[in-house]
Protein backbone atom coordinates (compact mmCIF):
# COMPACT_ATOMS: atom_id res chain seq x y z
CA UNK A 1 0.00 0.00 0.00
CA UNK A 2 2.53 2.86 1.27
CA UNK A 3 4.75 1.85 -1.70
CA UNK A 4 2.53 1.78 -4.35
CA UNK A 5 1.77 5.64 -2.58
CA UNK A 6 5.28 6.48 -2.87
CA UNK A 7 5.57 5.14 -6.86
CA UNK A 8 2.72 7.21 -7.87
CA UNK A 9 3.56 10.56 -9.36
CA UNK A 10 1.60 13.69 -8.41
CA UNK A 11 0.15 15.13 -11.60
CA UNK A 12 -1.45 17.73 -9.18
CA UNK A 13 -1.07 19.34 -5.72
CA UNK A 14 -4.20 21.28 -4.08
CA UNK A 15 -3.90 23.39 -1.39
CA UNK A 16 -6.62 24.61 0.88
CA UNK A 17 -6.50 27.33 3.74
CA UNK A 18 -8.89 29.22 5.37
CA UNK A 19 -7.58 31.34 9.06
CA UNK A 20 -3.87 32.22 9.63
CA UNK A 21 -2.85 30.36 6.31
CA UNK A 22 -1.79 33.38 4.72
CA UNK A 23 1.47 33.43 6.70
CA UNK A 24 2.26 29.53 6.14
CA UNK A 25 1.94 30.12 2.31
CA UNK A 26 4.03 33.32 2.60
CA UNK A 27 6.71 31.18 4.14
CA UNK A 28 6.34 27.72 1.98
CA UNK A 29 5.97 29.20 -1.72
CA UNK A 30 9.67 31.24 -1.30
CA UNK A 31 11.14 27.41 -0.65
CA UNK A 32 8.71 25.60 -3.45
CA UNK A 33 11.98 24.95 -6.51
CA UNK A 34 11.39 26.20 -9.77
CA UNK A 35 10.06 23.85 -12.75
CA UNK A 36 8.09 21.68 -10.21
CA UNK A 37 6.47 19.35 -12.86
CA UNK A 38 2.97 19.07 -11.37
CA UNK A 39 0.59 22.44 -10.72
CA UNK A 40 -0.64 23.74 -8.01
CA UNK A 41 -3.69 24.86 -7.25
CA UNK A 42 -4.98 27.51 -4.04
CA UNK A 43 -8.00 27.36 -2.54
CA UNK A 44 -8.44 29.53 0.21
CA UNK A 45 -11.14 31.76 2.13
CA UNK A 46 -10.99 35.31 1.85
CA UNK A 47 -13.13 38.08 2.83
CA UNK A 48 -14.49 39.81 -0.17
CA UNK A 49 -12.96 42.00 -2.48
CA UNK A 50 -10.33 42.92 0.42
CA UNK A 51 -8.36 40.48 -0.67
CA UNK A 52 -8.28 41.67 -4.25
CA UNK A 53 -4.35 41.51 -5.21
CA UNK A 54 -4.09 38.16 -3.39
CA UNK A 55 -2.68 36.41 -6.42
CA UNK A 56 -0.43 39.50 -7.13
CA UNK A 57 1.09 39.27 -3.28
CA UNK A 58 1.45 35.20 -3.89
CA UNK A 59 3.56 35.92 -7.07
CA UNK A 60 5.53 37.83 -5.35
CA UNK A 61 6.51 34.85 -3.02
CA UNK A 62 7.15 32.49 -5.74
CA UNK A 63 9.79 31.92 -8.76
CA UNK A 64 6.91 29.57 -10.14
CA UNK A 65 3.68 31.94 -12.44
CA UNK A 66 1.01 32.43 -10.49
CA UNK A 67 -2.23 34.33 -11.05
CA UNK A 68 -6.25 33.88 -10.34
CA UNK A 69 -7.92 31.55 -12.70
CA UNK A 70 -10.45 32.59 -15.42
CA UNK A 71 -12.75 30.18 -16.52
CA UNK A 72 -11.98 27.43 -18.90
CA UNK A 73 -8.03 28.31 -18.07
CA UNK A 74 -5.91 25.01 -19.07
CA UNK A 75 -4.42 23.71 -15.58
CA UNK A 76 -0.52 24.00 -16.53
CA UNK A 77 2.33 21.89 -15.01
CA UNK A 78 4.95 24.53 -13.12
CA UNK A 79 1.90 27.11 -12.38
CA UNK A 80 0.02 28.11 -9.25
CA UNK A 81 -3.42 28.79 -9.99
CA UNK A 82 -5.37 31.12 -6.69
CA UNK A 83 -9.24 30.24 -6.83
CA UNK A 84 -10.72 33.60 -7.28
CA UNK A 85 -13.20 35.21 -4.79
CA UNK A 86 -16.91 34.19 -4.48
CA UNK A 87 -16.47 31.33 -6.91
CA UNK A 88 -16.30 28.03 -6.75
CA UNK A 89 -13.07 25.89 -8.93
CA UNK A 90 -13.83 22.99 -10.16
CA UNK A 91 -11.89 20.64 -12.63
CA UNK A 92 -13.04 19.18 -16.50
CA UNK A 93 -11.92 15.79 -17.71
CA UNK A 94 -9.85 18.05 -20.32
CA UNK A 95 -8.46 19.74 -17.22
CA UNK A 96 -9.51 22.89 -17.91
CA UNK A 97 -11.00 24.75 -14.80
CA UNK A 98 -14.74 25.79 -14.54
CA UNK A 99 -15.99 28.46 -12.29
CA UNK A 100 -19.31 28.05 -10.11
CA UNK A 101 -20.85 30.39 -8.51
CA UNK A 102 -23.72 27.88 -6.82
CA UNK A 103 -24.62 28.37 -2.86
CA UNK A 104 -21.88 28.17 -0.40
CA UNK A 105 -20.57 24.79 1.05
CA UNK A 106 -19.34 24.96 4.70
CA UNK A 107 -20.46 28.55 4.65
CA UNK A 108 -17.70 29.32 1.79
CA UNK A 109 -17.25 30.00 -1.77
CA UNK A 110 -14.79 29.01 -2.91
CA UNK A 111 -15.18 25.92 -0.92
CA UNK A 112 -12.06 23.79 -0.02
CA UNK A 113 -14.09 20.85 -0.38
CA UNK A 114 -15.67 20.97 -3.95
CA UNK A 115 -12.54 21.65 -5.41
CA UNK A 116 -11.07 18.76 -3.60
CA UNK A 117 -13.58 16.39 -4.22
CA UNK A 118 -13.47 17.61 -8.47
CA UNK A 119 -9.96 16.82 -8.45
CA UNK A 120 -9.89 13.63 -6.88
CA UNK A 121 -12.56 12.67 -9.52
CA UNK A 122 -10.29 13.50 -11.96
CA UNK A 123 -6.57 13.23 -10.99
CA UNK A 124 -7.34 10.02 -8.50
CA UNK A 125 -4.31 8.71 -7.28
CA UNK A 126 -2.38 10.94 -8.73
CA UNK A 127 -3.74 14.25 -6.83
CA UNK A 128 -1.80 15.28 -3.51
CA UNK A 129 -3.56 17.38 -0.96
CA UNK A 130 -2.54 19.76 1.48
CA UNK A 131 -4.83 21.49 4.39
CA UNK A 132 -3.49 24.57 6.37
CA UNK A 133 -4.60 26.60 8.85
CA UNK A 134 -8.49 27.16 9.55
CA UNK A 135 -11.08 27.58 11.61
CA UNK A 136 -13.61 25.70 9.77
CA UNK A 137 -14.42 22.30 8.77
CA UNK A 138 -13.73 22.76 5.26
CA UNK A 139 -11.61 20.37 3.40
CA UNK A 140 -12.11 17.16 5.84
CA UNK A 141 -14.64 15.66 3.42
CA UNK A 142 -12.58 16.52 0.55
CA UNK A 143 -9.42 14.76 1.87
CA UNK A 144 -11.56 11.55 2.85
CA UNK A 145 -12.72 11.70 -0.73
CA UNK A 146 -9.39 12.01 -1.96
CA UNK A 147 -7.96 9.21 0.30
CA UNK A 148 -10.80 6.89 -1.02
CA UNK A 149 -9.74 7.35 -4.80
CA UNK A 150 -5.73 6.51 -4.03
CA UNK A 151 -4.42 10.75 -3.47
CA UNK A 152 -2.12 11.64 -0.83
CA UNK A 153 -3.17 13.69 1.80
CA UNK A 154 -1.19 16.21 4.12
CA UNK A 155 -2.34 18.71 7.04
CA UNK A 156 -0.11 21.37 8.72
CA UNK A 157 0.90 20.24 12.06
CA UNK A 158 -2.06 21.33 14.29
CA UNK A 159 0.64 22.95 16.86
CA UNK A 160 2.25 25.07 14.33
CA UNK A 161 -1.01 26.53 12.91
CA UNK A 162 -2.52 29.75 13.98
CA UNK A 163 -5.75 28.08 13.61
CA UNK A 164 -5.37 24.44 14.26
CA UNK A 165 -8.71 23.60 13.89
CA UNK A 166 -8.95 22.63 10.19
CA UNK A 167 -5.79 20.44 10.37
CA UNK A 168 -6.75 18.62 13.42
CA UNK A 169 -10.84 18.20 12.14
CA UNK A 170 -9.13 16.62 9.03
CA UNK A 171 -6.61 14.40 11.25
CA UNK A 172 -9.38 13.52 13.74
CA UNK A 173 -11.78 12.26 11.30
CA UNK A 174 -8.70 9.90 9.78
CA UNK A 175 -8.86 12.01 6.52
CA UNK A 176 -4.88 12.27 6.91
CA UNK A 177 -1.58 10.31 5.60
CA UNK A 178 1.19 13.04 6.61
CA UNK A 179 1.32 15.82 9.35
CA UNK A 180 3.78 18.21 8.71
CA UNK A 181 5.27 21.48 9.62
CA UNK A 182 6.18 24.19 6.80
CA UNK A 183 10.15 23.06 6.46
CA UNK A 184 8.79 19.57 5.63
CA UNK A 185 5.84 20.46 3.98
CA UNK A 186 8.29 22.33 1.40
CA UNK A 187 10.50 19.26 1.23
CA UNK A 188 7.78 17.06 0.70
CA UNK A 189 6.48 19.18 -2.58
CA UNK A 190 10.13 19.85 -3.87
CA UNK A 191 10.18 15.57 -4.11
CA UNK A 192 7.24 15.40 -5.37
CA UNK A 193 7.74 14.13 -9.53
CA UNK B 1 -21.04 7.92 -7.49
CA UNK B 2 -22.67 8.44 -10.86
CA UNK B 3 -20.83 7.63 -13.71
CA UNK B 4 -20.25 9.51 -16.87
CA UNK B 5 -22.56 6.81 -18.56
CA UNK B 6 -25.20 7.36 -16.87
CA UNK B 7 -25.54 11.19 -16.87
CA UNK B 8 -25.10 11.03 -20.94
CA UNK B 9 -27.97 8.88 -20.86
CA UNK B 10 -30.20 11.53 -18.02
CA UNK B 11 -29.22 14.22 -20.79
CA UNK B 12 -30.14 12.34 -23.80
CA UNK B 13 -33.85 11.76 -22.07
CA UNK B 14 -34.00 15.55 -21.59
CA UNK B 15 -33.66 16.14 -25.08
CA UNK B 16 -35.24 13.71 -26.83
CA UNK B 17 -38.14 14.22 -24.47
CA UNK B 18 -38.46 17.73 -23.90
CA UNK B 19 -35.60 19.51 -26.27
CA UNK B 20 -33.77 20.47 -23.18
CA UNK B 21 -29.81 20.32 -24.30
CA UNK B 22 -27.31 20.31 -21.46
CA UNK B 23 -25.29 18.06 -23.36
CA UNK B 24 -22.37 21.44 -23.88
CA UNK B 25 -22.76 22.27 -20.19
CA UNK B 26 -19.73 22.05 -18.20
CA UNK B 27 -19.11 18.37 -16.95
CA UNK B 28 -17.71 18.91 -13.88
CA UNK B 29 -20.54 21.48 -12.68
CA UNK B 30 -23.16 20.00 -13.87
CA UNK B 31 -22.50 16.47 -12.18
CA UNK B 32 -22.19 17.99 -8.97
CA UNK B 33 -25.59 19.68 -9.62
CA UNK B 34 -26.98 16.54 -10.51
CA UNK B 35 -25.66 14.52 -7.68
CA UNK B 36 -26.85 17.37 -5.14
CA UNK B 37 -30.05 16.72 -6.19
CA UNK B 38 -30.31 12.79 -6.03
CA UNK B 39 -29.40 13.40 -2.41
CA UNK B 40 -31.54 16.35 -1.53
CA UNK B 41 -34.39 14.85 -3.31
CA UNK B 42 -33.29 11.46 -1.35
CA UNK B 43 -33.69 9.46 -4.60
CA UNK B 44 -32.66 5.67 -3.53
CA UNK B 45 -30.77 5.53 -7.12
CA UNK B 46 -29.68 7.56 -9.96
CA UNK B 47 -32.03 5.25 -11.86
CA UNK B 48 -34.68 6.40 -9.58
CA UNK B 49 -34.15 10.18 -10.56
CA UNK B 50 -33.74 8.99 -14.37
CA UNK B 51 -36.93 7.99 -14.23
CA UNK B 52 -38.45 10.65 -12.11
CA UNK B 53 -37.10 13.15 -14.87
CA UNK B 54 -38.74 11.16 -17.30
CA UNK B 55 -42.62 10.20 -16.74
CA UNK B 56 -43.10 13.63 -14.52
CA UNK B 57 -43.05 16.73 -16.02
CA UNK B 58 -43.08 18.65 -12.57
CA UNK B 59 -40.50 17.03 -12.02
CA UNK B 60 -38.90 18.19 -14.69
CA UNK B 61 -39.66 21.97 -13.82
CA UNK B 62 -37.84 20.82 -10.74
CA UNK B 63 -34.85 19.40 -12.31
CA UNK B 64 -34.17 21.92 -14.68
CA UNK B 65 -34.26 24.97 -12.11
CA UNK B 66 -32.07 22.92 -9.51
CA UNK B 67 -29.56 22.11 -11.71
CA UNK B 68 -28.49 25.30 -13.19
CA UNK B 69 -27.67 27.94 -10.65
CA UNK B 70 -29.47 30.92 -10.21
CA UNK B 71 -27.69 32.60 -7.52
CA UNK B 72 -27.33 36.40 -8.07
CA UNK B 73 -26.94 40.09 -6.44
CA UNK B 74 -27.94 43.45 -6.89
CA UNK B 75 -25.00 45.80 -7.68
CA UNK B 76 -22.84 42.30 -7.82
CA UNK B 77 -19.37 44.01 -8.44
CA UNK B 78 -19.75 47.40 -7.37
CA UNK B 79 -17.02 48.67 -9.86
CA UNK B 80 -18.42 47.10 -12.75
CA UNK B 81 -21.79 49.34 -12.70
CA UNK B 82 -19.41 51.95 -11.91
CA UNK B 83 -17.99 51.42 -15.31
CA UNK B 84 -21.53 50.99 -16.71
CA UNK B 85 -22.32 54.78 -15.07
CA UNK B 86 -18.91 56.35 -16.04
CA UNK B 87 -17.98 55.16 -19.85
CA UNK B 88 -21.25 53.84 -21.07
CA UNK B 89 -23.94 55.42 -20.37
CA UNK B 90 -22.88 58.82 -21.18
CA UNK B 91 -22.41 57.70 -24.44
CA UNK B 92 -26.11 55.93 -24.66
CA UNK B 93 -27.05 59.84 -24.18
CA UNK B 94 -27.28 60.53 -27.86
CA UNK B 95 -29.37 57.62 -28.48
CA UNK B 96 -32.64 57.73 -29.58
CA UNK B 97 -33.44 54.83 -28.61
CA UNK B 98 -31.57 52.35 -25.74
CA UNK B 99 -32.16 48.64 -26.16
CA UNK B 100 -29.97 46.22 -23.56
CA UNK B 101 -30.45 42.55 -23.11
CA UNK B 102 -29.63 40.70 -19.81
CA UNK B 103 -29.17 37.09 -20.95
CA UNK B 104 -29.73 34.50 -18.39
CA UNK B 105 -30.90 37.22 -15.39
CA UNK B 106 -32.25 34.45 -13.31
CA UNK B 107 -34.88 36.23 -10.92
CA UNK B 108 -33.79 39.87 -11.57
CA UNK B 109 -31.84 41.55 -9.31
CA UNK B 110 -29.12 42.24 -12.33
CA UNK B 111 -31.71 43.89 -14.19
CA UNK B 112 -33.25 46.26 -11.38
CA UNK B 113 -29.85 47.25 -10.42
CA UNK B 114 -29.40 48.43 -14.76
CA UNK B 115 -32.69 49.93 -14.22
CA UNK B 116 -31.63 52.05 -11.85
CA UNK B 117 -28.11 53.42 -13.08
CA UNK B 118 -30.93 54.46 -16.33
CA UNK B 119 -32.86 56.19 -14.35
CA UNK B 120 -30.43 57.89 -12.29
CA UNK B 121 -28.81 58.49 -15.65
CA UNK B 122 -31.91 60.02 -16.87
CA UNK B 123 -31.75 57.53 -19.51
CA UNK B 124 -34.86 55.27 -18.54
CA UNK B 125 -37.82 56.52 -20.02
CA UNK B 126 -35.99 55.88 -23.37
CA UNK B 127 -34.43 52.18 -22.61
CA UNK B 128 -36.20 48.55 -22.98
CA UNK B 129 -34.51 46.09 -21.06
CA UNK B 130 -35.19 42.51 -22.44
CA UNK B 131 -34.49 40.11 -19.85
CA UNK B 132 -34.65 36.56 -20.24
CA UNK B 133 -33.78 33.05 -18.98
CA UNK B 134 -34.04 29.18 -19.83
CA UNK B 135 -36.21 29.09 -16.51
CA UNK B 136 -39.58 30.23 -16.72
CA UNK B 137 -39.68 30.50 -12.73
CA UNK B 138 -37.11 32.52 -12.04
CA UNK B 139 -38.54 35.03 -14.59
CA UNK B 140 -41.71 34.90 -12.38
CA UNK B 141 -39.62 36.25 -9.75
CA UNK B 142 -38.61 39.08 -12.40
CA UNK B 143 -41.86 40.28 -13.25
CA UNK B 144 -42.97 40.91 -9.45
CA UNK B 145 -39.75 42.69 -9.07
CA UNK B 146 -40.00 41.57 -4.81
CA UNK B 147 -36.65 40.68 -3.25
CA UNK B 148 -35.62 39.59 0.57
CA UNK B 149 -35.81 43.12 2.34
CA UNK B 150 -32.76 41.35 4.41
CA UNK B 151 -30.56 41.77 1.05
CA UNK B 152 -31.15 45.31 1.22
CA UNK B 153 -27.97 46.52 3.41
CA UNK B 154 -26.05 44.54 1.69
CA UNK B 155 -27.05 45.84 -1.45
CA UNK B 156 -27.27 49.19 -0.29
CA UNK B 157 -23.52 49.33 0.27
CA UNK B 158 -22.71 47.58 -2.88
CA UNK B 159 -24.81 50.65 -4.85
CA UNK B 160 -22.77 53.16 -3.03
CA UNK B 161 -19.79 51.51 -4.24
CA UNK B 162 -21.02 51.37 -7.30
CA UNK B 163 -21.46 55.56 -7.22
CA UNK B 164 -24.89 55.53 -6.38
CA UNK B 165 -25.41 58.43 -4.25
CA UNK B 166 -29.40 58.25 -3.31
CA UNK B 167 -30.87 56.71 -0.19
CA UNK B 168 -31.29 53.03 -2.03
CA UNK B 169 -34.66 52.49 -0.12
CA UNK B 170 -36.40 55.08 -2.20
CA UNK B 171 -36.45 52.72 -4.59
CA UNK B 172 -38.30 50.41 -2.86
CA UNK B 173 -41.44 49.73 -0.72
CA UNK B 174 -40.98 47.65 2.29
CA UNK B 175 -43.87 45.41 3.50
CA UNK B 176 -43.79 42.21 5.38
CA UNK B 177 -40.32 41.44 5.31
CA UNK B 178 -40.33 42.06 1.58
CA UNK B 179 -38.87 44.98 -1.17
CA UNK B 180 -41.35 45.74 -3.64
CA UNK B 181 -39.30 47.89 -6.31
CA UNK B 182 -41.07 50.87 -8.19
CA UNK B 183 -43.31 50.01 -11.31
CA UNK B 184 -41.35 52.67 -12.72
CA UNK B 185 -37.97 50.27 -13.21
CA UNK B 186 -40.33 47.27 -13.85
CA UNK B 187 -42.05 48.73 -16.62
CA UNK B 188 -39.22 48.99 -19.13
CA UNK B 189 -38.34 45.37 -18.26
CA UNK B 190 -39.66 42.77 -21.06
CA UNK B 191 -39.33 39.61 -19.71
CA UNK B 192 -39.68 36.07 -22.20
CA UNK B 193 -37.57 32.65 -21.57
CA UNK B 194 -34.94 32.58 -24.00
CA UNK B 195 -32.73 28.86 -24.31
CA UNK B 196 -29.23 30.60 -25.43
CA UNK B 197 -28.38 26.96 -26.44
CA UNK B 198 -31.41 26.59 -28.94
CA UNK B 199 -32.83 30.02 -29.26
CA UNK B 200 -31.82 32.26 -32.06
CA UNK B 201 -31.19 36.13 -32.25
CA UNK B 202 -34.76 38.32 -31.71
CA UNK B 203 -33.49 41.98 -31.92
CA UNK B 204 -30.55 44.33 -32.30
CA UNK B 205 -29.00 45.47 -28.59
CA UNK B 206 -26.67 48.52 -27.93
CA UNK B 207 -25.78 46.04 -24.94
CA UNK B 208 -26.01 42.54 -23.71
CA UNK B 209 -25.31 41.95 -20.57
CA UNK B 210 -24.59 38.02 -20.02
CA UNK B 211 -22.88 36.90 -16.82
CA UNK B 212 -21.68 34.71 -14.76
CA UNK B 213 -23.90 32.14 -17.28
CA UNK B 214 -20.77 31.09 -20.10
CA UNK B 215 -19.09 29.20 -17.21
CA UNK B 216 -21.97 26.95 -17.53
CA UNK B 217 -21.05 26.12 -20.39
CA UNK B 218 -17.98 24.29 -22.05
CA UNK B 219 -15.64 26.39 -25.03
CA UNK B 220 -17.28 25.20 -28.13
CA UNK B 221 -20.93 26.74 -26.70
CA UNK B 222 -19.40 29.49 -25.29
CA UNK B 223 -18.04 30.10 -28.98
CA UNK B 224 -21.75 29.52 -30.06
CA UNK B 225 -23.43 31.67 -27.77
CA UNK B 226 -20.73 34.68 -28.64
CA UNK B 227 -21.02 34.41 -32.29
CA UNK B 228 -25.35 34.99 -31.18
CA UNK B 229 -23.84 38.06 -29.12
CA UNK B 230 -22.42 39.54 -32.20
CA UNK B 231 -25.08 38.68 -34.45
CA UNK B 232 -27.30 40.22 -31.93
CA UNK B 233 -25.46 43.46 -31.43
CA UNK B 234 -25.62 46.82 -33.32
CA UNK B 235 -22.23 48.45 -34.59
CA UNK B 236 -20.50 49.70 -31.79
CA UNK B 237 -22.79 48.02 -29.25
CA UNK B 238 -21.47 46.37 -26.03
CA UNK B 239 -20.99 43.24 -24.81
CA UNK B 240 -20.65 42.72 -20.66
CA UNK B 241 -19.60 38.89 -19.56
CA UNK B 242 -18.73 37.59 -15.70
CA UNK B 243 -15.55 38.78 -13.93
CA UNK B 244 -14.04 35.57 -14.67
CA UNK B 245 -15.27 35.36 -18.09
CA UNK B 246 -13.45 36.38 -21.10
CA UNK B 247 -13.04 36.53 -24.76
CA UNK B 248 -9.88 35.69 -25.53
CA UNK B 249 -9.36 32.68 -26.96
CA UNK B 250 -13.02 32.82 -28.72
CA UNK B 251 -14.12 32.41 -31.83
CA UNK B 252 -14.92 36.42 -31.84
CA UNK B 253 -12.05 38.10 -29.63
CA UNK B 254 -11.10 40.28 -33.27
CA UNK B 255 -14.38 41.46 -33.54
CA UNK B 256 -14.17 42.78 -29.99
CA UNK B 257 -12.19 45.33 -28.17
CA UNK B 258 -12.20 45.67 -24.10
CA UNK B 259 -12.85 48.67 -22.92
CA UNK B 260 -10.46 48.93 -19.32
CA UNK B 261 -10.55 46.59 -16.46
CA UNK B 262 -13.75 45.72 -16.41
CA UNK B 263 -14.97 42.86 -18.85
CA UNK B 264 -17.27 45.41 -20.75
CA UNK B 265 -15.68 44.95 -24.44
CA UNK B 266 -16.87 47.39 -27.29
CA UNK B 267 -17.98 45.84 -30.84
CA UNK B 268 -15.43 47.04 -33.53
CA UNK B 269 -15.83 44.63 -36.93
C1 LIG C 1 -25.62 32.21 -11.82
S1 LIG C 1 -27.04 32.81 -12.70
C2 LIG C 1 -26.43 34.39 -13.22
C3 LIG C 1 -27.35 35.52 -12.84
C4 LIG C 1 -26.83 36.90 -13.11
N1 LIG C 1 -26.56 37.12 -14.52
C5 LIG C 1 -25.61 37.21 -12.26
O1 LIG C 1 -24.48 37.22 -12.75
O2 LIG C 1 -25.77 37.46 -11.06
C6 LIG C 1 -27.08 31.81 -14.18
C7 LIG C 1 -28.39 31.89 -14.93
O3 LIG C 1 -28.22 31.35 -16.25
C8 LIG C 1 -29.40 30.68 -16.63
N2 LIG C 1 -29.14 29.76 -17.73
C9 LIG C 1 -28.48 28.58 -17.69
N3 LIG C 1 -28.48 27.98 -18.90
C10 LIG C 1 -29.13 28.84 -19.74
C11 LIG C 1 -29.46 28.79 -21.12
N4 LIG C 1 -29.13 27.75 -21.88
N5 LIG C 1 -30.14 29.82 -21.65
C12 LIG C 1 -30.50 30.89 -20.88
N6 LIG C 1 -30.22 30.99 -19.57
C13 LIG C 1 -29.54 29.97 -19.00
C14 LIG C 1 -29.83 30.00 -15.35
O4 LIG C 1 -31.21 29.65 -15.37
C15 LIG C 1 -29.49 31.07 -14.28
O5 LIG C 1 -30.60 31.88 -14.01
Amino acid sequence: MEEDRLETSCQLLVIGGSAGSLDVLFKLLPRLKAGLTFPIVVILHRRNSVESFLAELLASKTVLPTREVDDKDPVVPGNIYLAPADYHLLIEKNRTFSLDYSEKVNFSRPSIDVTFESASEIYGKALVALILSGANEDGTQGMLCIQKRGGRTIAQKPESAQMPFMPQNAISRGAVNYILDIEQMSTFINELT
Amino acid sequence: MIDEEEIDLLLNDLFDLYGYDFTSYSRASLKRRIVRLCSLDKFPSFAELRYHVKTDPTYLKRFVEEITVNVTEMFRDPSFYKSLRDDILPIFGTKPFIRIWHAGCSTGEEVFSMAILLKEANLLKKSLLYATDLNPSVLDNVRRGIFPLTQMKQYSESYISSGGINDFSTYYTANYGQAKFDRELSEKIIISTHNLVSDSSFNEFDLIVCRNVLIYFDKDLQDRVLKLFDASLGTLGYLALGTKETLKFSAVQNKFKQLNKEKIWKKIA
